[in-house]
């Protein structure tokens, strides 16, 4: 199945901002974020077309995941 | 001898008081400068130092910002910015609360540090910053950290609260003292060339969502420090927002996350 990934901020360095990618039919946030070398407390905020999402949540054929960094500075 | 209403409608200009004339008529009518600004706002008159903010702001609105209580949590680079902008805006009480004095390393970024400063708690330069900009405000400077256990006591009535401490779970600490004292917070936070803003209002838990799985103290500005212009961006932002709920006017940043990325200048806004 087809799933465009956006990363936002740092989560860019390195990687890219949006990409297709094909991953297997069952697949789930955190199989992407292995696959991206991202780690659970790295992706603070997690999008699956637009609604809040988790490691857990799965992913179907045509999703788009948004990831963003935690910003924790003042 | 006149009455300070008198006193007041007899020299206004176009509906403006001049400072030399709120300034004779503290020393003349024994009052403080606080109470002077109220009297003239409350005339419909307009101290002339908001001139420029009345094409935006009446009357009404300014003698609102006048009787609002905003408590900044964090003086650094945020909460200085904020703090300024606040007081120049002409909001009458705000309390300001960091355990911590400047450092060489907030040179680059925190308003009120300077040279002749280091070493100095940061909530008493504050307060003696904002008193020479504009004295018709009242500080309340609070030189300790802002825990969950004194926390309800500070933002006590408080009519908004800033975020603009620099650790993730005391800000998650912040955000349980607003829900139990049910008042609203303007969340910001930096990190390098990024950075974001929330409003959160009782029962939202936006900041509870946002930071679900951080279990450290620190962001991504652990490695990529904090920018001047990304502080005073999101600051001046936070400000816009808590205006807003002072006033009761415009849409903000309610169960959104405004994300910023000024190095590829992009603006997302994330609905949850």
């Amino acid at each position: 199945m087809k799933v465009t990934v956006k990363l936002f901020a740092s989560l860019r360095k390195d990687r890219f901002a949006v990409d297709d990618f094909d991953y297997q039919e069952g697949a789930t946030v955190g199989h992407i974020l292995a696959s991206l070398h991202i780690s659970e407390e790295e992706a603070a905020i997690i999008f699956i077309n637009g609604r809040h999402g988790g490691p857990d949540s799965p992913l179907k054929d045509g999703d788009l995941l948004a990831i963003f960094p935690p910003v924790g500075g003042g | 001898m006149e009455s300070l209403k008198e006193y007041l409608l007899a020299r206004a200009e176009n509906g403006l008081i001049r400072l030399s004339i709120q300034a004779w008529a503290v020393q003349n009518f024994g009052l403080t400068f606080p109470a002077a600004e109220e009297t003239i706002l409350g005339l419909n008159l307009l101290p002339a130092r908001y001139q420029r903010n009345q094409r935006s702001l009446s009357c009404g609105q300014q003698l609102s910002l006048f009787r609002s209580k905003v408590a900044v949590i964090g003086c650094g680079g945020l909460g200085g910015h904020i703090v300024e902008e606040l007081a120049r805006l002409g909001v009458g009480n705000i309390t300001i609360v960091d355990p911590d004095t400047f450092e060489e390393h907030n040179l680059n970024r925190q308003l009120f540090s300077k040279l002749d400063n280091l070493g100095q708690p940061k909530v008493a330069v504050a307060a003696s910053r904002i008193k020479e900009i504009n004295p018709a405000v009242t500080i309340v400077s609070v030189y300790d950290a802002f825990t969950s256990r004194n926390g309800s006591v500070l933002i006590e009535k408080v009519d908004v609260v800033a975020d603009a401490l620099d650790s993730i779970p005391r800000r998650l600490e912040l955000a349980e003292v607003c829900e139990k004292s049910n008042i609203p917070l303007v969340h910001g936070s930096v990190g390098g060339w990024y950075g974001q803003v929330t409003t959160q209002f009782p029962g939202d838990y936006t900041l509870q969502k946002i930071y679900s799985r951080y279990i450290g103290e620190r962001g991504i500005e652990k490695d990529l420090g904090n920018l001047s212009f990304v502080v005073a961006m999101i600051a001046s932002i936070e400000v816009s927002e808590i205006v807003k709920i002072l006033l009761g006017e415009g849409s903000t940043l309610k169960g959104k996350i405004l994300s910023l990325n000024l190095l590829d200048m992009e603006f997302s806004e994330i609905t949850f």
